[in-house]
């Protein structure tokens, strides 16, 4: 088991973690545990976070954190899941300035919010003709086709 | 009056954009001044959202990399790469090797084109308008060979989920080694010019420094990074194509400043072409692209390194033929907010260049206004010139 994994699975023992292939990890945890989980991956084993990516599932809302382990070139997913009736993860801008930018886009785009963030304002949409409460990345925003459906 | 009232009081705002003249998307970069010193800069991006991540549910896998190619026009290559990669992890896909060798020949020629661009660029920025020249004439000699090999100047369209859609032909092959012959020999020699210049060294060293800490914690990519130290570059960490079946080096340098940038492009131009050449040379036969039935339920992550660092693209599917989600992230997204920090304690002088210095793309609407007071102070050409005046104050100490 490679170094990091063994590392991730004694810190989270809940965590589930599916091996795609010899590169590609994706680890599921509970979302309490995503600071946690980060600051090992970032400050103890050194990986660099390539981005997250926001997805609104039938389940609830997911946010995957990929890092990646550059020595070794394997991809490390973590990913939480936050229900729909309370979209809520913990910010990791305040520790990590990689997290500033793109918890602001999932945030206008998602509308998930994270808690603790120093700077929270639309980074993407304009702050003048863009609704509030308009999240273009959830399953049951309006396509382009019947918007403009005369 | 306190310290802290003085130094509030003097403070002015210098904005570049929302236009900026630097960039491939329209941005705005609100510097933060106390007299000529930069002490904070706001950025502001979003200008020019044209929703991709929204579009490419709504197309097959086999349209996409179509859509994805349209996102930069500069490096047009490695966003459809790092997808048809994603979709190719996500259903276990190998393509041929002659498949992978052509991706490696069109990938490292684009690098070469980009990078050229930059140092073209970045002459013009500290008023070395030969080197602009230079490099744009040398780096035609790249732009023929993609017209000859793909039909295109720029947006190759070469990959397809499985492989590339265009053979390069045995005839090709000559005509390619000699344009890269040229380009070595007219890079090199624009390469020596610019590094044995005491005028461009003075005027590029210690500025814009983003130290090592400062990369690693914003998650830098590409030259950026490699200027500042870190090493990462995707080609030898992660290899795809044929990245690991042809001998190259990284090049890395230690400084962070706009020099070690420079440096950085200007020498990972050889190694393209030594890579470009050892593909060409072993150029194995056989298919160019594999069978793919469907795309099964699942996940696919494929990133690739584009001359300006890591392309990410995430890929997951339900197993239909087109994506549940599509994520994209370009390298400026992770360097362009490093600027905060590497422009903090420089002039404005040397605004304008640190903010070049992480390559974002050049082509864009030419159009800016600072405003001091509600009055306009600087205009684009203003802070062109006062670039242009520290770099002749340079010049005339070394004289």
């Amino acid at each position: 088991m490679r170094e990091a994994e063994a590392g991730l699975r004694e810190l989270i023992p809940e965590a589930d973690v599916f091996e795609h292939n010899k590169r590609r990890l994706y680890i599921r945890i509970p979302r309490e545990k995503i600071t946690q989980a980060a600051k090992f991956l970032h400050q103890e084993r050194g990986m660099r976070l390539s981005i997250c990516t926001g997805i609104d599932t039938r389940e609830g809302f997911e946010v995957l954190y990929h890092f990646s382990e550059d020595k070794t070139g394997t991809m490390y997913t973590l990913k939480v899941l936050a229900p729909k009736d309370d979209p809520k993860i913990e910010s990791l801008a305040s520790w990590f300035p990689s997290c500033d930018w793109i918890e602001r886009e999932m945030s206008e785009l998602l509308g998930i919010d994270f808690p603790g963030h120093p700077n929270m304002r639309p980074l993407l949409t304009s702050d003048t003709d863009w609704d509030k409460g308009k999240y273009p990345l959830r399953r049951d925003h309006e396509r382009r086709a019947e918007e403009h459906e005369d | 009056m306190s310290e802290e009232q003085k130094s509030t009081k003097t403070r002015r705002i210098v904005p570049i954009g929302p236009y900026h003249p630097l960039q491939e998307e329209p941005e705005f970069f609100k510097l933060i001044v106390e007299g000529e010193t930069v002490v904070d800069m706001e950025i502001n991006i979003g200008y020019n959202h044209r929703g991709h991540e929204f579009i490419s549910p709504e197309l097959t896998y086999d349209q996409i990399p179509f859509l994805v190619e349209r996102i930069c026009g500069i490096c047009s290559n490695s966003h459809p790469l790092a997808c048809v990669l994603a979709i190719e992890d996500c259903a276990g896909i190998e393509p041929p090797p002659r498949a992978n060798y052509i991706r490696s020949i069109i990938h490292e020629l684009e690098r070469i084109h980009s990078h050229l661009l930059w140092v073209g660029l970045g002459g013009h920025f500290i008023g070395y308008n030969t080197v602009w020249m230079w490099a744009w004439k040398y780096r035609e000699h790249v732009l023929q060979v993609f017209e000859m090999i793909t039909g295109n100047r720029n947006h190759y369209a070469a990959n397809k989920p499985g492989g590339v859609r265009r053979d390069i032909s045995k005839e090709q092959v000559p005509q390619v080694l000699a344009a890269l012959d040229l380009a070595e020999e007219k890079t090199k020699l624009l390469t020596n010019a610019v590094l044995d210049d005491p005028v461009i060294l003075g005027r590029l060293a210690n500025v814009g420094i983003l130290t090592k800490a400062d990369a690693i914690a914003y998650s830098t990519v590409g030259p950026t990074s490699r200027g500042s130290g870190v090493p990462w570059d995707v080609r030898k960490d992660d290899p795809h194509a044929a990245y690991a079946e042809v001998p190259w080096d990284r090049v890395v340098f230690e400084e962070g400043d706009v020099l070690a940038k420079a440096k950085v492009r200007l020498l990972e131009t050889f190694e393209s072409i030594k890579i470009v050449r050892g593909c060409l040379e072993n150029l194995p036969d056989g298919p160019i692209e594999a069978r793919i039935e469907e795309i099964p339920p699942g996940e696919g992550i494929g990133h690739t390194e584009a001359p300006r660092g890591e392309v990410f693209h995430y890929i997951r599917s339900d197993g239909s033929n087109r994506p549940l989600r599509h994520k994209v992230r370009a390298p400026s997204f992770m360097n362009i907010a490093s600027n905060v920090v590497a422009v903090r304690g420089g002039s404005i002088a040397d605004a304008a260049l640190t903010l070049a210095a992480v390559d974002p793309c050049y082509c864009c609407t030419e159009r800016m206004a600072a405003f001091e007071d509600g009055r306009l102070k600087y205009t684009w050409n203003d802070l062109l010139k006062l670039s242009w005046q520290k770099t002749e104050r340079l010049r005339e100490k070394l004289k």
